[in-house]
């Protein structure tokens, strides 16, 4: 698979968000991913936004029903996060962040 | 299966119908599925859903040029390929040639979080996609009711799913949604008839005495007439065929001619001289009464004619039939090499009643015969009422075709079984077999409950089986009633001793009679003679008496000339 990164050098995260279009809701998910993911290293992540009404056939190819989907491609498992993400502790969640990257940003002022 | 001959016609033009392809479903639908609507097929796991589905959009592809998609949500492409394959369903075939086309969509829970708003666009444009890939004009959603599973039972899912259909009638695709069916009165588990008002189709399979019978319904279907029984299906290496109960089974036109029974004694007794065309016989007897020749022969007269006839048997193997047949001297077998007759052999337990009246009208109308034996009925078993309809059925299906049937119902010995009575008015002529026990022996006796539509005699008639098959005794009917076997022959041999005896009595009285007569009238001629004698002699003495008294008076004469002459 094209997509899978290599073991060393490559992102963390491989991420897809299929969307549709310019609907708000689609802009939605893509705003609030950028807003979650901007608290993370960039390096991490290999994202890829899809637009399945340009591209119809990646609906099928990639089991997207929902829509926006955000599927978390690596590592494995797959996960499949629908709605328009608004929920960002639910995302995190879903995409199983490390904790510790998560408390990285979270977590330290607590413990000072 | 030609059964759109029976059925009513249907009485609106106006709505636009996709035939499914179906045998029989067509039938009850008048013509198909409503076009450009979405029909909900509801109905337990096993029922056959699926596979409603996928015979409706193959023969879409293949026989009224309508493309379709399947978009499965229980099995993956492949699966179906292979699932259907046996069915002789190439769907590989299909989608290299752009008439099919299959999405499967996998739904894992496990891997799936919600975070916000989200709609099915995914879905709406995967389904769209897939219908202009292959110009699709019917489309099946095989079960649609996975969402559920896999996304919750949402409101957001809900609005979806009312879209999806509205989306499916703007697109003009003849839509087949399937869901399983609810518990107790729910006719779907997850209310999908809510959405779907325009055609719903019940799918059933009950289990009864062992055997399982397959059952459909249509429930609804707006803007059309539609047969409303339960009408049961089967599936099988031809697929899915639904046989319509045939309420104008009574509007066959009938037939005057006649069709010989195969044994002559039978065909005198019946008034015209043998049964009449597509009329349905009954023939009943205990076990060993011969009802198995009696079909074979009239098998074998038919076959004879040039007809062509199916014997369906469900008892015997063919090759024992055959067997057996040869030694009371009835070759079936030169039939069945000429291609004029066509054994067809089954236990009556491998199929629920309906499989096998199915199969059979299947037979039927391959093979076309106008004369067929089921040998015999009793080996139904099942409901009174599950087999009194499908004899029915059985029945009307054969007359409507003008094919002579020939039952033969084993019975106990001495009664009328009462599947018989029931059985009896569906049955043009019934012809009982009985035993009848006397003097120590077990002899048989053939006579006519009935014959529609003819008069017919009402003796018992005894009948012997041959080396030539059955063939019927004269009648002996004496002072003490029918006499049979070797009551009946020691009767014969009395009757002939005592025909004698009255003969040689009245011989002996002859010959007393003559020798009285000759003695009589030998001393008529003595006294005759005696008579006569004494005649002469009377005439000669009186003859000289008066030759006496000539002599006298002559005499006195003298004497008186003498004295006046003196």
């Amino acid at each position: 698979m094209s997509d899978a990164p290599d073991a060393d050098a490559g992102p963390k995260y491989v991420l897809r968000l299929y969307i549709t279009g310019t609907t708000p809701r689609s802009l939605r998910a893509i705003a609030n991913l950028r807003q979650i993911l901007s608290t993370q290293p960039s390096e991490l992540f290999d994202l890829q936004v899809i637009d399945i009404y340009q591209q119809p056939e990646a609906a099928s190819e990639h089991q997207i029903i929902a829509a926006p989907t955000l599927v978390k491609l690596f590592p494995e498992p797959v996960r499949r996060i629908i709605g328009d993400l608004s929920d960002n502790a639910r995302v995190l969640r879903g995409l199983e962040i490390e904790p510790r990257s998560a408390e990285a940003v979270v977590g330290e002022p607590d413990l000072e | 299966m030609s059964l759109n001959d029976v059925a009513p016609r249907p009485a609106e033009g106006q709505l636009a119908k996709s035939p499914t392809g179906i045998d029989g479903l067509d039938a009850i639908l008048f013509g198909g599925l409503p076009s450009g609507r979405p029909t909900l097929i509801a109905g337990a796991a096993g029922c056959g859903k699926t596979l409603f589905g996928l015979t409706f959009l193959v023969n879409g592809a293949m026989r009224f040029d309508e493309p379709g998609v399947l978009m499965s949500f229980e099995e993956r492409g492949e699966d179906l390929t292979t699932n259907v394959a046996s069915l002789g369903y190439d769907l590989a075939a299909l989608v290299a040639q752009k008439k099919l086309a299959i999405d499967y969509v996998r739904l894992e829970r496990s891997e799936i979080a919600q975070s916000g708003d989200y709609d099915l666009e995914g879905l709406f444009v995967r389904l769209g996609y897939a219908i202009d890939q292959v110009g699709a004009k019917r489309v099946v959603l095989d079960t649609l009711e996975a969402l559920f599973a896999g996304l919750g039972d949402g409101p957001e899912v809900r609005a979806e799913l009312r879209r999806l259909f509205t989306w499916l009638k703007d697109r003009g695709v003849t839509a087949v949604i399937t869901a399983e069916r609810g518990r107790e009165g729910q006719l779907t588990r997850s209310g999908l008839e809510e959405y779907v008002s325009d055609c719903v189709i019940g799918l059933d399979n009950r289990v009864e005495e062992q055997i399982t019978t397959r059952r459909l319904r249509v429930i609804k279907y707006r803007g059309s007439a539609h047969g409303t029984n339960e009408y049961p299906f089967l599936i099988d290496q031809g697929g899915i065929s639904v046989l319509p109960i045939t309420s104008a089974g009574l509007e066959h036109s009938i037939s005057d001619a006649i069709v010989p029974s195969g044994v002559a004694g039978i065909d005198a007794m019946l008034g015209q001289g043998g049964y009449y065309a597509g009329s349905s016989v009954l023939m009943s007897g205990s076990s060993g009464t011969g009802k198995t020749i009696l079909s074979a022969q009239f098998i074998d007269a038919a076959c004879e004619r040039g007809e062509r006839s199916i014997f369906f048997s469900f008892e015997e193997a063919p090759s024992q039939i055959l067997r057996n047949l040869r030694s009371v001297g009835i070759d079936l077998a030169r039939h069945v090499e000429s291609g004029m007759l066509r054994f067809e052999s089954a236990r009556p337990s491998l199929f629920g009643l309906e499989m096998h009246l199915v199969l059979m009208m299947r037979e039927i109308d391959r093979f076309k015969p106008t004369i067929v034996v089921v040998d015999p009925i009793s080996a139904f078993r099942g409901s009174a009422s599950e087999v009194d309809s499908t004899l029915l059925r059985l029945v009307d299906l054969l007359k409507v075709r003008g094919i002579t049937a020939l039952f033969t119902n084993l019975v106990g010995s001495h009664e009328l079984d009462l599947t018989v009575t029931r059985l009896s008015s569906l049955m043009d002529t019934w012809i009982g077999l009985h035993d009848i026990e006397a003097n120590g022996e077990r002899n048989r006796g053939l006579y006519l409950l009935k014959s529609r539509g003819m008069s017919h005699s009402n003796q018992i008639r005894e009948y012997l089986l041959t080396d030539r098959g059955v063939e019927l005794v004269d009648p002996y009917i004496g002072a003490e009633g029918v006499l049979t076997g070797s009551a009946r022959l020691s009767q014969e041999a009395s009757e002939r001793a005592a025909i004698l005896h009255r003969q040689q009595a009245a011989a002996r009285r002859r010959r007393e009679f003559d020798s009285r007569q000759a003695a009589a009238e030998r001393h008529i001629v003595d006294m005759r003679t005696a008579l006569e004698v004494e005649a002469e002699e009377l005439e000669a003495s009186a003859r000289q008496g008066e030759a006496e008294e000539a002599a006298l008076e002559g005499g006195r004469m003298t004497i008186a000339a003498r004295r006046g002459a003196a």
